[in-house]
C-alpha cells in the first residue's frame, strides 16, 4: 500500500494541485481587492450602479498611487482590461498623471479622463474588486453579471465562446462519425482474418497509433500543401483542375484529425468483434435470416459496447485536440484548447483560461466517467 | 475463409465492396505517415513526387545544425528522465496496487490513470502557472516532473497487466525462505514482471521524446526538444528538414514501441 504512495503523491503534487490552482483561477482572483483594498472598502455596501461619490474616488486616487509605486499597478490596468476592453491604457495613463496633495474629487477625475464617469467603467470595477468572481465562468458561456445584478447575456460582440464550444463539438463530432465508418468494415475484416495476414494487417493499424500526433500533422502538412502530393494527384486523376486549398481549412483539419483518432476507434470495435465466434452468424442465416437482418439483429447488438466506447474515446480526445488545430486549422478552425494556449501566451488573461479549462474539463471528466460506469476504467488499455 | 463456401454471387460482390474499402482505409492509414521519408532524401526543397535526386543534406541539415542538435540532445535527456521517474514510481505503484490488502484501489487506479484523460493542455497550463512562481518553469526538473505525469499512466497498466499473471503465492514462499520483502522483489517478483517493466519504460521513454504541449508551455529556449524544434519550423518555416526530423523522430518510436510490444506480449 505505502507503494503507491510515492507515485501518487507526485501526482497529486504535479498533477492535481496544479490544476486545482489553475481551476480556482476561474473563480477567485485576489489581484484587483489586493492592489485596490481602500477603494474596495468604500465601494463595499453600495448597491448603486452608477458612477460612485467623493469618498469613493478619493479612496481610488490612493490605491493607485499605492499601486504605482508597489507596482502592482500593471495588474490592476491587465485585470480591468479582461473586464472592459481598452481600460488597460486609462489605467496606465491616469495613475502617470496622478499626484495628491489632497484627496482626489469625481468631478477632477472625470474631467482629466471621461472614462472614470462612465457607469461602465464602475460596473466593471464594482464585478472586478471583490476576490471571488463568477464573471469569468459565465463569460465563458457568454453570459454576464448585468449592471442591473442579474444574469444576461453578453453583448454579441464579446459573446464568442459558444461559437467555440459548438465549433469543438461539431468538429469531435464529425471526426468521430468518419472514423467510425471508415473503421468498422476494416475492424470486421481484421478481426475474421486469422494467422499472419491478421497479424501484418493489425501492425499497419498500430503503426500511425504509435507515431506521435506532431508527427503525423507534419506528414499532413506536407501532404496538403496548395502544390503537395494531394493536390498533384488529385490532379492527375482529373478529379480537379485547379488546385484545392486544404491547408488552413477545416476540411484539411478534419482529414488529418480523422486519420489520427481512426486506431482509437477502430482497437476498441475490433477487440470486442474477436471475441464473437462468426458461428453465431451462420446459425443467423441456417434460420432464415437475410444477411443484412442477420447483421443488424445478431451481431450490431454485440459489437455496440465497443463502437460505443471506441466513439466516446475518440470524441473525448478529440474535444482537447490543440497541436493538429495550430497547424492545419485556418482562423475559423480553433478549438478551445487553442484559445486556452492563446489566453495564456498572447493575451495574458489568464482567468479567461482557467474558465475556458474549467468547462473542457468538466465536459471531459463527465464523459469519461460515463464510459468508466459503462465499460469499467481498465477498457483504457492501449490495445 | 472469410467466405462460406455456398457463397452466392451478391455474398462475393458484398465481400469484394468490402475489401476495397478495407484496401482503401488501410492506405489512407498509412501511406500518410511514410509520406516524409522519400521526401526527406529528396535533393530538391519541394514537398511532391518525383524526386529530383538523392541526397542526405537534410539530414546533414538537422544531425549538423546547433539548433537542431541540441533539441534532439535535450529531447533524450528528459526522455531519459523521465522513463527513469515513470518506470521506477510507475512499477512501485503498480505492484502496491497489486496487493489483495490495497483499499480504495478503484479510486486510486482512477486517479493514476487521470493524466491520460485530462486534455494536455490543461495539465501545460496548469503545471506552467504552478510551476512558473517556484522556479521550475524553464528548467529541466520542471519538464521531467510534468511529462512524468503524464507517462506515468503507460508504466502501471502495462505493469499492472503482466502482474495480473504474477503467482502471489510465490511471495509467500520467499517470505518463508527468509527472503525480507526487498529481496523477495527483486529476486523473485522483479524477474518475472521484467517484460512488462521494459515495456512500460518505452512507452514511457516514447510518450516524452513525443511530447509536445507541456514543452511548449514549460522549456524555455535553454530546454528546447526535439518537438519543439519541428513545431515551430511547421508554424514558420517550412523546409524539408522537417521531413527529415519526422523521419528520425518516427523510426525511433516506432522501433521501441515494437520491441515494447513484443515484450509485452510475450507472457
Amino acid at each position: 500500500m505505502l507503494l503507491v504512495a510515492p507515485l501518487f503523491v507526485l501526482l497529486l503534487l504535479s498533477f492535481c494541485l496544479p490544476i486545482a490552482a489553475l481551476l480556482a483561477r476561474a473563480v477567485y482572483d485576489p489581484t484587483m481587492h489586493d492592489a485596490l483594498p481602500r477603494t474596495a472598502a468604500a465601494l463595499d455596501g453600495s448597491r448603486n450602479q452608477d458612477v460612485p461619490d467623493d469618498a469613493v474616488f478619493a479612496a481610488f486616487g490612493e490605491d493607485l498611487l499605492a499601486a504605482k509605486q508597489n507596482d502592482s499597478l500593471y495588474n490592476v490596468a491587465k485585470n480591468l482590461n479582461n473586464l472592459l476592453p481598452a481600460a488597460r491604457s486609462h489605467v496606465l495613463r491616469t495613475a502617470r498623471g496622478l499626484s495628491l496633495d489632497k484627496p482626489l474629487t469625481r468631478a477632477e477625475l472625470t474631467t482629466l479622463d471621461p472614462f472614470w464617469g462612465d457607469s461602465q467603467t464602475w460596473s466593471a470595477i464594482r464585478n472586478g474588486v471583490p476576490p471571488f468572481t463568477t464573471g469569468y465562468l459565465l463569460a465563458a458561456i457568454d453570459l454576464r453579471w448585468t449592471p442591473a445584478g442579474g444574469i444576461g447575456p453578453m453583448p454579441p460582440n464579446q459573446a464568442i465562446y459558444r461559437t467555440i464550444f459548438a465549433r469543438t463539438f461539431a468538429i469531435a463530432a464529425g471526426v468521430t462519425l468518419i472514423t467510425l465508418v471508415l473503421g468498422f468494415p476494416l475492424a470486421w475484416l481484421l478481426a475474421n482474418l486469422s494467422g499472419p495476414t491478421a497479424a501484418r494487417l493489425i501492425l499497419l493499424v498500430l503503426l500511425p497509433f504509435w507515431t506521435s500526433i506532431l508527427v503525423r500533422t507534419a506528414a499532413w502538412t506536407v501532404l496538403l500543401q496548395r502544390s503537395g502530393i494531394l493536390n498533384e494527384l488529385l490532379l492527375g486523376l482529373h478529379v480537379t483542375d485547379h488546385p484545392i486549398d486544404l491547408m488552413y481549412t477545416r476540411t484539411g483539419l478534419i482529414i488529418a484529425m480523422t486519420h489520427i483518432q481512426l486506431p482509437f476507434t477502430l482497437l476498441p470495435i475490433y477487440s470486442i468483434m474477436r471475441t464473437i465466434s462468426p458461428s453465431q452468424m451462420r446459425a443467423a442465416y441456417s434460420l432464415g435470416a437475410r444477411p443484412f437482418a442477420a447483421f443488424r439483429r445478431v451481431y450490431l447488438p454485440q459489437v455496440m459496447p465497443g463502437v460505443t466506447a471506441g466513439c466516446l474515446l475518440t470524441f473525448i480526445l478529440c474535444l482537447g485536440y490543440f497541436i493538429t488545430p495550430a497547424l492545419v486549422g485556418g482562423p475559423a478552425d480553433q478549438l478551445i484548447a487553442n484559445f486556452i494556449s492563446n489566453y495564456i501566451n498572447t493575451d495574458l488573461n489568464w482567468q479567461m483560461a482557467a474558465a475556458l479549462s474549467f468547462i473542457l474539463l468538466a465536459l471531459t471528466l463527465g464523459l469519461f466517467a460515463a464510459f468508466a460506469r459503462m465499460f469499467g476504467i481498465d477498457r483504457m488499455k492501449l490495445v | 475463409m472469410l467466405l462460406s463456401p455456398y457463397a452466392t454471387l451478391a455474398d462475393k460482390v458484398r465481400m469484394a465492396v468490402l475489401l476495397a474499402w478495407c484496401t482503401l482505409v488501410l492506405s489512407f492509414l498509412v501511406l500518410p505517415i511514410f509520406v516524409p521519408v522519400p521526401l526527406s532524401v529528396n535533393s530538391e526543397a519541394f514537398f511532391t513526387y518525383p524526386l529530383k535526386g538523392f541526397s542526405w543534406r537534410w539530414y546533414r541539415d538537422v544531425l549538423g545544425s546547433g539548433a537542431w542538435r541540441d533539441a534532439i540532445w535535450h529531447s533524450i535527456v528528459i526522455a531519459i528522465g523521465v522513463t527513469v521517474l515513470a518506470t521506477s514510481l510507475g512499477t512501485l505503484a503498480a505492484v502496491g496496487l497489486s496487493s489483495p490488502r490495497m483499499p480504495a484501489r478503484r479510486t486510486i487506479m482512477a486517479v493514476l490513470i487521470s493524466p491520460l484523460i485530462v486534455p494536455v493542455i490543461i495539465t501545460a497550463v496548469g503545471a506552467y502557472l504552478f510551476y512558473a512562481p517556484i522556479g521550475l518553469a524553464n528548467s529541466f526538473i520542471g519538464i521531467i516532473v510534468a511529462q512524468t505525469t503524464v507517462a506515468s499512466p503507460f508504466v502501471v497498466v502495462t505493469v499492472g497487466a503482466s502482474l495480473a499473471n504474477f503467482d502471489r503465492t510465490l511471495m509467500r514462499a520467499a517470505a518463508i525462505s527468509g527472503a525480507r520483502p526487498f529481496v523477495a522483489f527483486q529476486r523473485v517478483m522483479l524477474p518475472l514482471i521484467l517484460p512488462g517493466v521494459l515495456s512500460g519504460a518505452a512507452f514511457a521513454f516514447v510518450a516524452s521524446f513525443d511530447e509536445l504541449v507541456i514543452a511548449l508551455f514549460l522549456a524555455g529556449p535553454q530546454q528546447r526538444t526535439l518537438p519543439m524544434q519541428m513545431f515551430v519550423g511547421l508554424r514558420e518555416h517550412l523546409d524539408p528538414t522537417i521531413t527529415a526530423a519526422a523521419t528520425l523522430m518516427m523510426s525511433s518510436s516506432i522501433l521501441l514501441l515494437i520491441v515494447a510490444d513484443r515484450l509485452r506480449r510475450r507472457r
